[in-house]
């Protein structure tokens, strides 16, 4: 459980730590609130040369909650489960993040740690799918936007280049029904399946509705067919179950220890209609 | 070729100074090079909470904490909460309510109680559950241990109504 020798740095600003990546290319990670990075160095299935930790860069941090939301990377789950503007601007959050991991690991796990490294058990990614977020990436060619429904590429591999750094997460005030329900087998498992769900109504229909789904494939999953299917709909029986149909069609779980293909095809269906249910409960 | 770093904390309200390398754990710094064997290693991935201490007022798992990265930091352990001579009113409820067993867990349990209940001077029953979620006891006395919490805020909440 020793991880291979590393230089640690604590730049100050975004700039020092793209320098730092620049000068050390892919011999350095960057390290946020570490608890998805650490574990990877004790296994040594990662082991940079340099550590480039960004607990320094007070430009990382602070929630902005007004009809644009922006949360910065280096705010902690604990962070974002506290704060009363998110809790009334975009309170999917807050529901998200409690049933992330434990109070210890919310405390320093980040928003932008959970985004970026593109591990597709994390339940960020698929949240950030379903706002349809955008997130802000700096390097040394500059700053630039990149929608999160464009970032996950496979595991672990993302559109942020190695020597970028995520910086911000951004989206609109959601509508507001909204849900993440999870299933896991523990405090502090991944989703055996977690599904994520945003829907506004006007006069009983549904007049916008998102979907997108965590770990039920290599890449954090946003199903636009099942959105699509609760268009127009009064999210009854029959809506709800065409739209676990469509969403059967976008994802493509694996066997692993949480089960078989056929138990995460079934307790994806079970998720997602019990999402739909809480969010439709809430507009 | 060692690399170690100056490390600077301030440990249960003393200033400490030790060398480490960047790479040592927290929970190791803590426990080999300074002595404090409070808090345990459990399953040392960030699952079990033996490991949990207090750090710049918050609770955090020593066993997934880099010593470099908690470079200037304020920790507080089971050793700075209470003594064998003068236990916290946590230490007495969990001995009263029977809140520990082989008492591993114990340390970490303790530890993260005392944050939860100045985060959440007055809990019900179930933020005290998920407040305490991140610490496991391999025993299973957590109908006990629960009850040690919410003895505990109550005693302290008397305490302070009486110093009012």
């Amino acid at each position: 459980m020793i991880p291979a020798r590393f230089d640690y740095h604590r730049p100050d600003s975004v700039a020092a730590a793209v320098g730092l990546l620049q000068q050390h290319g892919d011999e350095a990670r960057v390290v946020a609130g570490g608890h998805s990075l650490i574990p990877m160095m004790k296994l040594r299935m990662a082991a940079p040369a340099h550590l480039v930790d960004l607990q320094g860069i007070a430009a990382l941090r602070g929630i902005e909650a007004g009809d644009r939301i922006r949360i910065g990377a280096m705010v902690t789950q604990s962070e974002m489960l506290a704060h009363a503007g998110l809790a009334e601007a975009a309170p999917i959050l807050a529901e998200a993040a409690r049933q992330i991991a434990d109070p210890q690991v919310r405390n320093l796990g980040t928003v932008g740690g959970n985004v970026a490294n593109g591990d597709p058990g994390n339940d960020l990614p698929a949240l950030m799918l379903c706002l349809d977020a955008t997130f802000t990436l700096e390097g040394p060619e500059g700053v630039r936007e990149v929608a999160a429904r464009g970032f996950y590429e496979a595991p672990y591999v993302t559109a942020r280049e190695e020597e970028e750094i995520l910086t911000a997460v951004g989206f609109d005030r959601p509508a507001r029904g909204f849900a993440y329900e999870k299933q896991k087998r523990k405090i502090g498992d991944y989703a055996t399946a977690a599904a994520a769900v945003l829907i506004g109504a006007e006069g009983g229909r549904v007049v916008s509705a998102s979907v997108a789904m965590t770990n039920l494939a290599d890449v954090p999953v946003f199903s636009a067919a099942a959105g699509e299917v609760l268009l127009g709909s009064d999210c009854g029986e029959d809506a709800v179950a065409a739209a676990v149909d469509a969403m059967q069609g976008d994802i493509d779980p694996v066997e692993d220890n949480r089960g078989p293909v056929e138990f995460k095809r079934h307790v994806a269906g079970v998720i997602l209609a019990r999402a739909i249910a809480r969010a439709w409960s809430r507009v | 070729m060692s690399n170690r770093m100056h490390l600077t904390l301030k440990v249960n309200g003393e200033a400490v100074e030790t060398l480490a390398e960047p790479r040592e754990l927290l929970i190791h710094v803590l426990r080999e090079r300074l002595g404090i064997t409070g808090p345990h290693i459990g399953c040392e991935t960030s699952h079990c909470g033996a490991c949990t201490v207090d750090m710049d007022g918050k609770s955090v798992k020593a066993c997934t904490i880099f010593a470099a990265q908690a470079q200037g930091a304020e920790i507080t352990t089971i050793e700075g909460i209470g003594t064998p001579d003068s236990l916290h009113v946590l230490q007495e409820m969990f001995r009263e309510h029977h809140g520990l067993q082989c008492g591993f867990c114990t340390p970490g349990m303790i530890t993260r109680a005392w944050r939860l209940l100045q985060e959440t001077p007055s809990p019900t029953e179930e933020e005290v559950r998920f407040g305490m979620a991140g610490n496991l006891c391999r025993c299973t006395g957590y109908q006990n241990i629960v009850k040690a919490v919410l003895a505990a805020a109550n005693e302290l909440n008397t305490v302070k109504e009486a110093a009012e």
